[in-house]
């Protein structure tokens, strides 16, 4: 059953039909909030109060399709849904609500996702106000020149502030606190408000429609049965069905076998002109060739400049991948080929490590996109890996001047080395204002550069700080939730590169370098990171034949030293009486173990210590649940 | 009152049949093979702290009284008669526990009355007992009722380790139950050690030895400790009250009573087990070579021609079964050809015997262990796969490498 509020609002509209819209009744629009503060549960409020979902087919989260999307109460991919919506003044809308991933490591598809709309909602929770990501998404919009609506959730809750949170969002972006709507997309109070607000505040498109097409691509999605769908905002002029299209970027040209509208299901139209929102299917598989960001024209008619701001999407953080078991590799070449299908900024090269095998050195936009990667190979492909510790790309110039890009530390070149340059971002934390000190300590101690601060209200506190990528991609975010009693939030966004004293430190397991444990790391924290590594390994691998000293090194010099002793007994000196079963079954259980061994050298390593001395904390916010 | 049910946990298995039947191939072995009887005494005074054995004491019996288990015994006896069909000639009787000194000397006669058509001319009757519990009347009772061979546990010669041990005996009581055994006639007389006690010095082992081999014993088993999970021992290591015991001091206490046990005449013939001439235990070899036996008592394991089963371990539901007349046993395993190769290279191995290079799945893998100083060369030239010294510390390691 729909809430009482919600049910009062239904009532029938007539559809203005795809691809004959005027553009003088079209908002687009797209929500920025911060992962748990109601987005997904005001879009499903929308699509209840619009009526083209029906309350007998509502699920929650309607939008969200991965179903890791809706464990983690993440969105990942974008979506627009077309929806109508009559007006205070009677007339007939139709409203384009594009969704927009909500992490830092989809920054530039956030950016696309906004330059497809004229307006957007700042969703903001009334109980916890306004995080790091969302101030970050909203200075895209404001950059965008994009109307902003101001509404703050939940505000059935006991713990809601609205006055306070609504103070604060006026004073971000230079409001009257009366002007923050305020709502409950749980039980719809105030939803019906907003949608009348966005058509009376957000100004229609303005693109031309006699001009020669121009869309903007904001998503693509690979799709089992109907390949890549792309999602785009048609600017300038029309695209029709059975045209065939040129993607500006690549000169390539394909056939269109479908446009159309979601609403929320995919429904086939006509075409899309000006200011319309939907999507293409030409058949092609690859996501690559439909690429976020890009211009889609008409190739009989071409625009002769495209859209600006297309990028090509960057990889910033590198890692291994290895199958637990070596003949699974076949199997994750293949599971790496699928998912690439739908992620363009996924990159993969074969590598060989000397003690994990068969592998591929991946590239991920951040720790995030790491981290849905590897759980999506896991999950959906069913595969044991190890993964390496996540590691940045360097720029090393040597001192006779060539230049060497190293994404793998063990590649990293030993001796004659001049500058190492290392990639920066600029951080931006806000949190209560009692815990500035925790968090200077905290980035400080990750060579931290203070580029400024501000109070968004007097116990809320923005900070700015330039870090190395380096320093926030192992436990920054879990370092800093703990300091601040979970109420930090953290955004950031690549800018440069810098140089820094960097050394690589190997580890040298019974006198062989062990690759998959070298580091790149600062200088001073070199010996930590030896010493650290060095003791947890005499933990994680058993005793062998011998004495097997672990080490160590930058370059030829030993930094730290461990030894594992010579096993001396290997036996259980107890037969356990007539309890031979027993007897057999921990020996089995030995032999399996055994098989579960990597050879490194003459040393037997067990798999779990990889998997244990590699692990680092997870990525930012990807641990964070929903609601 | 409130009572926990603290029994030990049994292996994975299957579901036996509720008759205890089995297969024709199992059977066709019994007369081909040597044939033991097990009977388990589940009952202790007090349970020691290392101890996880199936073993009650009067308050976790729950409504379970001693006075019932002989004719319980005798319930399965002919459970056994049934099943095999018709008791086959007995090579070994070992009584085992708990605490089988618990139970009077005219009990065990009558038992053995019962048996004596089928015992073998040289048959070995075995009772295990507390040094505490046994008395020179008692002991010449048992030896009357037909017992020829008695075991008792003195684990250590230092009243610190028996403490950490939470023994109640004593070396006095420890030194007249086995002179008392030795004067009422036994002639074959073993003594139990433990060593790599927490707290346990090299002296304190010594002495142990010394202690034990100056007594008129033939047999003499050590047992490193073992802190199994569930017991008094781990939860005291568990908290930091007790040391956790040290593998290489445990590694060195063997060797010093290798060579110590050599000096005084006795010899390994099993990993754990040293003896002088002719006083091997011959129904520990029984389980050793796979050969036949019925194990009669609580949690009893049994094994008969390839087929492995273990009895209900809770005395209560151990009876019950037997009263409504069915098996008493609670999971048991049909061992393939593979699986049985397995288990006897791993109890083979373990023995002074050794086994043939040509018994194992795969005579090439001994070649990488000739380096390793773990095997007897002079054996292995031979053609026999025996531990050396150092090897035996190694065996579970051997037994990988040669099962892989």
């Amino acid at each position: 059953m729909y809430p009482k509020a919600v049910r009062a609002n239904i009532r029938p509209v007539t559809k203005p039909s795809p691809g004959a819209t005027n553009q003088a009744v079209l908002r687009n629009f797209s929500i920025i909030a911060h992962i748990d503060h109601g987005k997904s549960t005001l879009a499903d409020r929308m699509l209840q109060l619009t009526g083209v979902v029906e309350a007998r087919q509502m699920r929650e989260q309607y939008l969200d399709r991965m179903d890791i999307e809706r464990e983690r109460g993440i969105t990942i991919k974008s979506q627009a849904v077309r929806l109508p919506w009559v007006g205070r003044d009677g007339k007939d809308y139709v409203l384009n609500m594009i969704d927009t991933p909500g992490h830092v490591d989809f920054t530039y598809e956030v950016s696309r996702s906004l330059a497809a709309c004229e307006g957007a909602i700042l969703l903001v929770d009334a109980a916890q106000g306004i995080e790091a990501q969302t101030l970050a998404n909203l200075y895209l919009a404001l950059a965008n020149d994009m109307q902003i609506i101001p509404v703050l959730n939940k505000i059935d809750l006991p713990s809601a502030q609205p006055e306070k949170y609504a103070q604060e969002l006026a004073k971000i972006i230079g409001c009257d606190p009366d002007d923050v709507l305020r709502v409950s997309a749980k039980t719809g109070e105030g939803v019906t408000d907003l949608l009348h607000t966005i058509v009376e505040q957000v100004p229609a498109p303005n693109g031309n429609p006699d001009a020669p097409a121009r869309a903007l691509i904001f998503d693509s999605v690979y799709d089992v049965y109907r390949g890549v769908v792309t999602y785009v905002r048609v600017v300038d002029g029309a695209i029709k069905s059975r045209e065939r299209i040129l993607m500006m970027s690549t000169s390539e040209t394909h056939e269109l076998l479908e446009v159309g509208v979601i609403s929320p299901e995919p429904a086939a139209a006509a075409g899309l002109v000006a200011g319309e929102v939907g999507y293409l299917i030409t058949g092609v598989k690859d996501v690559r060739q439909s690429k976020v960001g890009d211009t889609v024209t008409i190739s009989n008619k071409p625009a002769t400049h495209p859209l600006g701001g297309y990028q090509e999407p960057k990889p910033m953080v590198f890692s291994g991948l290895y199958p637990m078991d070596g003949s699974d590799y076949p199997a994750l070449r293949d599971a790496l080929d699928k998912l690439k299908l739908n992620d363009a900024a996924l990159a993969y090269d074969p590598e060989t490590s000397a003690a994990l095998g068969f592998g591929f050195r991946c590239g991920f936009l951040g720790l995030l996109h790491l981290e849905i990667v590897r759980e999506r190979l896991s999950r959906e492909f069913n595969l044991d890996l190890i993964s390496t510790a996540p590691n940045v790309v360097y720029r090393v110039q040597m001192d006779d001047g060539s230049e060497l890009i190293v994404t793998n530390p063990s590649e990293y070149p030993n001796g004659k080395v001049a500058m190492v340059f290392e990639p920066m971002v600029r951080a931006t934390v806000i949190s209560p204002s009692e815990f500035i000190g925790a968090i200077m300590e905290l980035c400080q101690s990750r060579r931290g550069n203070l580029l400024g601060m501000d109070y968004l209200s007097e116990e809320r506190v923005e900070m700015r700080y330039e870090l190395p990528l380096a320093e926030i991609a192992f436990d920054f975010f879990d370092s800093l939730k703990s300091r601040t009693r979970g109420y930090a939030s953290l955004d950031y966004e690549f800018t440069n590169e810098k140089a820094a004293d960097l050394v690589k430190v190997d580890i040298l397991l019974h006198g062989e370098p062990v690759d998959a444990f070298s580091a790149i790391v600062y200088k001073d924290k070199a010996y930590n990171y030896g010493v650290q590594i060095a003791s947890k390994l005499r933990e994680l691998i058993p005793r062998q034949q011998f004495e097997v000293p672990i080490q160590a090194a930058i370059g030829s010099r030993i930094i730290a030293r461990e030894t594992i002793r010579a096993i001396r007994k290997d036996v259980l000196a107890k037969c356990y009486g007539g309890d031979i079963t027993r007897k057999r079954k921990l020996l089995e259980k030995q032999k399996e173990g055994k098989k579960r061994m990597k050879m490194v050298g003459r040393v037997e390593v067990p798999q779990e210590a990889f998997i244990a001395a590699l692990a680092t904390n997870s990525a930012p916010e990807a641990k964070t649940g929903k609601n | 009152m409130v009572f926990t049910l603290r029994v030990p946990k049994q292996p994975e298995g299957d579901l036996p049949p509720v008759s205890g039947e089995l297969p024709d191939s199992a059977l066709a072995t019994i007369s081909q093979r040597k044939f033991g009887l097990y009977l388990h005494v589940p009952f202790c005074v007090k349970r020691c702290g290392y101890c996880d054995f199936n073993t009650y004491t009067a308050t976790e019996l729950g409504g379970f009284s001693a006075e019932q288990w002989p004719e319980l015994i005798l319930l399965e006896l002919e459970l056994a008669n049934r099943t095999l069909p018709g008791l086959p000639k007995i090579d070994t009787i070992f009584i085992g526990g708990g605490t089988p000194s618990l139970i009077s000397p005219d009990i065990y006669q009558s038992l053995l009355n019962e048996l004596k058509n089928n015992f073998a001319k040289d048959i070995e009757i075995t009772l295990e007992a507390n040094p505490d519990s046994v008395s020179r009347e008692s002991l010449y009772g048992y030896f009357a009722a037909g017992i020829n061979r008695i075991s008792f546990g003195m684990q250590s010669a230092a009243a610190n380790v028996l403490k950490v041990l939470d023994r109640t005996h004593n070396l006095t009581s420890v030194e007249q139950a086995v002179h008392g055994a030795s004067d009422v006639g036994f002639r074959n007389i073993s003594l139990d050690l433990i060593y790599g006690t927490p707290g346990e010095s090299d002296a304190d082992w010594l002495n142990s030895l010394k202690f034990a081999t100056d007594l008129p014993i033939n047999h003499l088993s050590a047992y490193s400790l073992i802190v199994e999970s569930g017991t008094k021992l781990a939860a005291q290591v568990k908290r930091g009250n007790i040391a956790q015991p040290d593998d290489d001091i445990a590694a060195s206490r063997y060797l010093t009573a290798d060579q110590y046990l050599q000096q005084r005449g006795f010899g390994w013939y099993e990993i754990s087990n040293w003896s002088k001439p002719d006083g091997d235990c011959r129904h520990n070899q029984i389980y050793w070579q796979s050969d036949n036996w019925w194990g009669l008592g609580p949690g009893a394991h049994s094994h008969i021609g390839g087929v492995r089963w273990w009895n209900e371990k809770y005395p209560t539901t151990w009876a019950a079964a037997l009263q409504e007349n069915l098996s008493p046993a609670a999971g048991r395993e049909e061992l393939n050809q593979q699986q049985q190769q397995f288990e006897s290279v791993m109890l083979q191995l373990r023995q002074r015997s050794g086994l043939s290079v040509s018994k194992l799945p795969r005579p090439d893998l001994v070649a990488q262990l000739t380096s390793t100083g773990w095997l007897e060369l002079a054996a292995l030239a031979g053609g026999r796969v025996v531990l050396s010294q150092s090897g035996r510390l190694m065996a579970d390691r051997v037994a990988a490498e040669l099962l892989k």
